[in-house]
């Protein structure tokens, strides 16, 4: 009756499989549990949105879901250049900032990023002290808005203005771009809503100096393929979020003969000294990319992959490639994770930035297995990290044969995220994350890690099924 | 005459221990003379020239691209190696799980990305998230078997609906058993192989149709369980029809048998018709259904259970079937003691069974008398809220068997022990206690009391049918060969109570 004999997956009574196996057949018990938290009705709509090619849903999802897949896996981002934020990115004009996460306005918007706000508007010449800044932001005179509507990615705060230096990336794929700041390193940072001024003076500096002679260096050197940094930084113990350090050395090689080349002795000597001291430069470089490749992903109706996840410290917001601009958001927590002497969890702020595109990229948390170390913020072992990754694969559609992990036998990175594998097994994405002070000024405390709150990937899908019309959808 | 090839992976980057482990693998295909992966670096592509590797390779192939060249014996050998290849940059599934993997499935695609050939999947989870996983499992071109009970009709009319398009099978929801190649499936029992095909909306229909056949010498080729109400009109009798035209076409089936309460009639038209266009003998059991209707279909009627296997194994068989081992008790004898007045106490584990009970009942005792009866299913919806199905857990039934014991009315406790897979381990032996207790209290009242029961199952079963039927008779209950025959039993001896002169 069937072809090739009974070859049985069950779901529920694990007795029923006894019978089977005794018989010679084959039979896959499940570690079932009601699925989307045991909410029977948003079960069944997961169910409706299942690939199918012979249901109109199904069939449109499938497809929907393999062209975002193909942009994303297909993705080539290059640095391109470095130009001032203000020039690079459409529509930040004025006195505007972009900030990290879903929308947010001045007075929802959490203590670190007030305080990036506080040290942008100094920054930009807005204000003359700390209160005047804070004065133009309560009266609505200067305009926010989120750096993903921009296609620009800031970690933490991530508040761009528009005399910022910003990393160009192009997706030479699709011909997209995207932006991010130039990475200021760790201690008193304006991302974690530090505004001394120490804080300004190293940003004038990028203003005024790296920026532009990093901008030399890349027009001679021409663009530097950022995908393959990454896939060889992942083979170094590099996981493209929270450790860096050896994908900054590889962007150093690759750019340091040119730079001496093309700039002074003594610019060349600070830019090498500042990247010489800052493992995490390419963070900056690698959300860059990792946001080159989704955008590329956005946009495809029906798709339930999501293109992004992020958090302004307030909110936790995701998108996926078929529910266009809408963010599905809630509230987020505080990561779990080591604090610096002196702090603990009461001190930290809930989880900040946008840095979160590396994981919905495939790397960051998702690419533990190839950063044992970072799981050491959390007390976890090497085995912990493989796990993490294996985790990842279970709401992924894809391994990204481009970052290929050593310790899981070079099985690609699990990349994709399918909102339905989410919602469907609980399992939440993980992230890899810095941990803010909460009042704005002190900088980062700590590091560890953060799951992804469940229920925005439920109302995307819940979004997601109203568009396709799906039978039980609201 | 060999080819040289190369595929290009555009921005592949790769250790060079691990390429080389990969080239290894592929210069062991079959066809492959020699294969080298390395990144297109200049010094890698003098090393790929000087192997007789490089003839034809991409120019514009640089240092971030990884190459596979090959020397192969013919394009088809080449071919195979670049997709081998490229599933090996991929990662196999196997080498991503690793040695630790800890995951068990929780998901229909979890665990088909586990066991790809997967063909069928049984839900047996609370009826709420049944309909859901039955639809995931569609989806994916899988045939349902679906244990749980409490699914709405529209959720089985659509399943179904689903199925017939795609041509798989649904079976349930509040499907009890099935055998499917001589695998069974939820409550079975370990039957013969054979020629005998079953299509059954009932669960304990099939078995006890089944484990007769192994009784008559005959065997089974497969049993497909339905559910209950697939022919009621809003389902339409999709997965019967679904089921016969498998058994038609399939080559081990030479009999088949279908098994339902009377459907309704539309469905019954269309199942009729069917068999009278099947190129195989058919017998219906539609359980006190029109024969005539059967019969004028060219199919095989049958009343009861028995005379469905009966009739199925000599079309089987060839020839008239060894009779049953028959009951040696007489019914005249048990009713010495009862009072006229009195009647069954039916406590049945199968709903099907209990069905049949009443239909032979009617037969033999007239409509009026056969009312009351009492003969009560305790699988039903009613009884097994919160609890265990009877068929699992003895304590509902043994509750009942007392308080019959207890009840003047009663004359006889008619029982069915349904042996099988996933029962109870010992379904006759759990019942004893209560029993004895029945029967010591009907004396104590200065009563008799008859226990009669019939034991569903085959002597491969894991509980035995000759054990069990022992520890029953040493019980002293009067066991009958089949469910049929024990109901008989039963109207039998009501039937003598009632002849009974009331004593002076």
């Amino acid at each position: 009756m069937l072809p090739n004999g009974v070859q049985a997956l069950n779901i529920g009574l694990a007795g029923f499989a006894e019978p089977i196996a005794a018989s010679g057949a084959t039979v896959l018990n499940l570690d079932w549990r009601p699925p989307a938290e045991a909410d029977a009705q948003l079960g069944m709509l997961i169910a409706r949105l299942e690939d199918d090619p012979d249901d109109a849903v199904g069939a449109r999802v499938a497809a929907a879901n393999r062209t975002a897949l193909d942009r994303l896996l297909g993705a080539s981002p290059f640095l391109v250049d470095i130009q001032p934020a203000g020039a690079a990115i459409a529509g930040l004009t004025g006195r505007m900032l972009l900030h990290s996460g879903p929308p947010i306005s001045w007075d929802r918007m959490c203590g670190p990023m007030r305080g990036a706000v506080i040290g942008a508007a100094l920054f930009e010449g807005w204000a003359s002290t700390p209160e005047e800044a804070e004065g133009l932001a309560q009266s609505g005179a200067i305009g926010f808005d989120a750096c993903h509507h921009h296609g620009a990615v800031g970690p933490m705060a991530g508040v761009v203005s528009p005399s910022m230096p910003v990393v160009v990336v192009e997706n030479t794929a699709a011909g997209n771009r995207s932006f991010a700041t130039l990475n200021e390193g760790l201690g008193k940072v304006l991302r974690f809503g530090a505004y001394d001024d120490s804080v300004l003076e190293r940003l004038r500096w990028f203003r005024d100096l790296f920026g532009p002679t990093l901008s030399r260096t890349l027009a001679a050197t021409g663009p530097i393929d950022l995908k393959s940094i990454t896939a060889q930084a992942l083979q170094m113990g590099d996981e493209g979020h929270n450790r860096n350090v050896a994908a900054t050395s590889l962007f150093v090689r690759s750019i340091a003969p040119t730079l001496v080349r093309t700039a002074g002795e003594a610019d060349a000597a600070a830019a090498l000294d500042f990247l010489r001291g800052n493992d995490h430069f390419f963070l900056n470089l690698s959300m860059a990319a990792c946001k080159a490749s989704l955008d590329a992903a956005h946009g495809v109706p029906g798709s339930t992959v999501v293109t992004a996840m992020s958090r302004n410290g307030v909110d936790f917001g995701v998108r996926l490639s078929g529910t266009g601009e809408a963010w599905f958001t809630a509230p987020v927590g505080v990561p779990d994770g080591l604090y610096f002497p002196g702090y603990g969890p009461e001190d930290a702020n809930p989880d900040l930035g946008d840095s979160a595109i590396t994981e919905t990229c495939g790397i960051g948390g998702f690419a533990m297995a190839a950063a044992p170390a970072i799981v050491r913020f959390v007390g976890g072992t090497a085995a912990d990290a493989l796990n993490y990754t294996r985790e990842m694969y279970r709401i992924t559609l894809e391994r990204n044969p481009a970052f290929a992990l050593p310790p899981l036998g070079f099985a690609g990175s699990p990349t994709g995220i399918d909102a339905r594998r989410v919602v469907e097994s609980g399992v939440q994405p993980v992230i890899n994350t810095g941990i803010a002070h909460r009042l704005p000024g002190v900088g980062q405390i700590g590091a560890g890690i953060a799951r992804a709150p469940l229920s925005c990937f439920a109302d995307a899908l819940r979004g997601l099924a109203a568009q396709l019309q799906v039978a039980g959808a609201a | 005459m060999s080819v040289v090839r190369q595929q290009v992976f555009r921005n592949a980057y790769r250790d060079s221990v691990e390429l080389m482990r990969i080239a290894s693998e592929i210069e062991r295909l079959p066809g492959v003379i020699r294969a080298g992966l390395v990144m297109c670096t200049p010094a890698n592509l003098v090393i790929v020239a000087e192997a007789g590797l490089g003839k034809g390779l991409d120019p514009a192939a640089g240092p971030n691209d990884m190459v596979v060249a090959l020397a192969a014996n013919d394009d088809a050998a080449a071919e195979a190696a670049f997709e081998r290849a490229a599933t090996l940059m991929r990662g196999a599934a196997a080498e991503a799980a690793g040695e630790g993997q800890r995951f068990a499935p929780t998901t229909i695609a979890e665990a088909v990305a586990e066991l790809p050939e997967a063909n069928l999947v049984l839900i047996s989870t609370p009826g709420a998230y049944a309909a859901a996983e039955a639809l995931k499992a569609l989806k994916r071109g899988l045939h349902v078997f679906l244990f749980s009970d409490n699914v709405p009709i529209e959720d089985e009319i659509e399943l179904k609906q689903l199925g017939a398009r795609k041509g798989l099978l649904v079976m349930g929801p509040d499907c009890g058993t099935a055998i499917l190649d001589g695998v069974p499936l939820g409550f079975a029992n370990a039957v013969r192989g054979g020629s005998v095909g079953l299509v059954g909306a009932s669960g304990t229909g099939l078995q006890q149709v089944t484990c007769l056949l192994d009784a008559f010498g005959a065997g089974v080729s497969q049993a497909v369980g339905v559910g209950g109400r697939d022919l009621h009109e809003e389902v339409g009798g999709l997965m019967m029809l679904a089921g016969l035209e498998r058994l038609l076409a399939d080559d081990g089936t030479d009999v088949v048998v279908l098994i339902s309460k009377p459907p309704a009639p539309t469905v019954a038209a269309k199942v009729l018709a069917a068999a009278s266009a099947a190129s195989k003998p058919v017998v219906v059991n539609f359980l006190g259904g029109d024969a005539e209707a059967i019969r004028a279909a060219g199919a095989h009627p049958a009343t009861t259970f028995e005379e469905a296997a009966q009739t199925a194994a000599r079309l089987s068989l060839g020839s008239e079937p060894a009779p049953l081992d028959d009951d040696s008790t007489n019914p005249a004898a048990l009713a010495s003691g009862l009072q006229p007045g009195q009647g069954i106490a039916g406590l049945y584990s199968g709903g099907s069974l209990a069905s049949e009970a009443k239909v032979v009942l009617k037969g033999l005792l007239g409509a009026e008398v056969a009312e009351q009866q009492h003969i009560t299913d305790l699988g039903d919806d009613e009884y097994t809220v919160g609890r265990p199905h009877p068929m699992i857990d003895p304590r509902l039934r043994s509750e009942k068997i007392e308080e019959a014991g207890h009840d003047r009315q009663v004359a006889v406790i008619l029982l069915d022990i349904v042996l099988g897979y996933a029962s109870h381990p010992d379904p006759g032996g759990a019942l004893i206690p209560a029993i004895d207790a029945a029967n010591a209290a009907a004396l104590a009242n200065g009563r008799a009391l008859a226990v009669v029961a019939s034991v569903c199952g085959t002597p491969n079963d894991p509980q035995g049918l000759a054990a069990q039927r022992a520890i029953l008779s040493d019980a002293g209950v009067h066991l009958a060969a089949s469910n049929a025959r024990a109901a008989r039993l039963a109207g039998l001896v009501v039937q003598q109570t009632a002849m009974r002169e009331v004593p002076a």
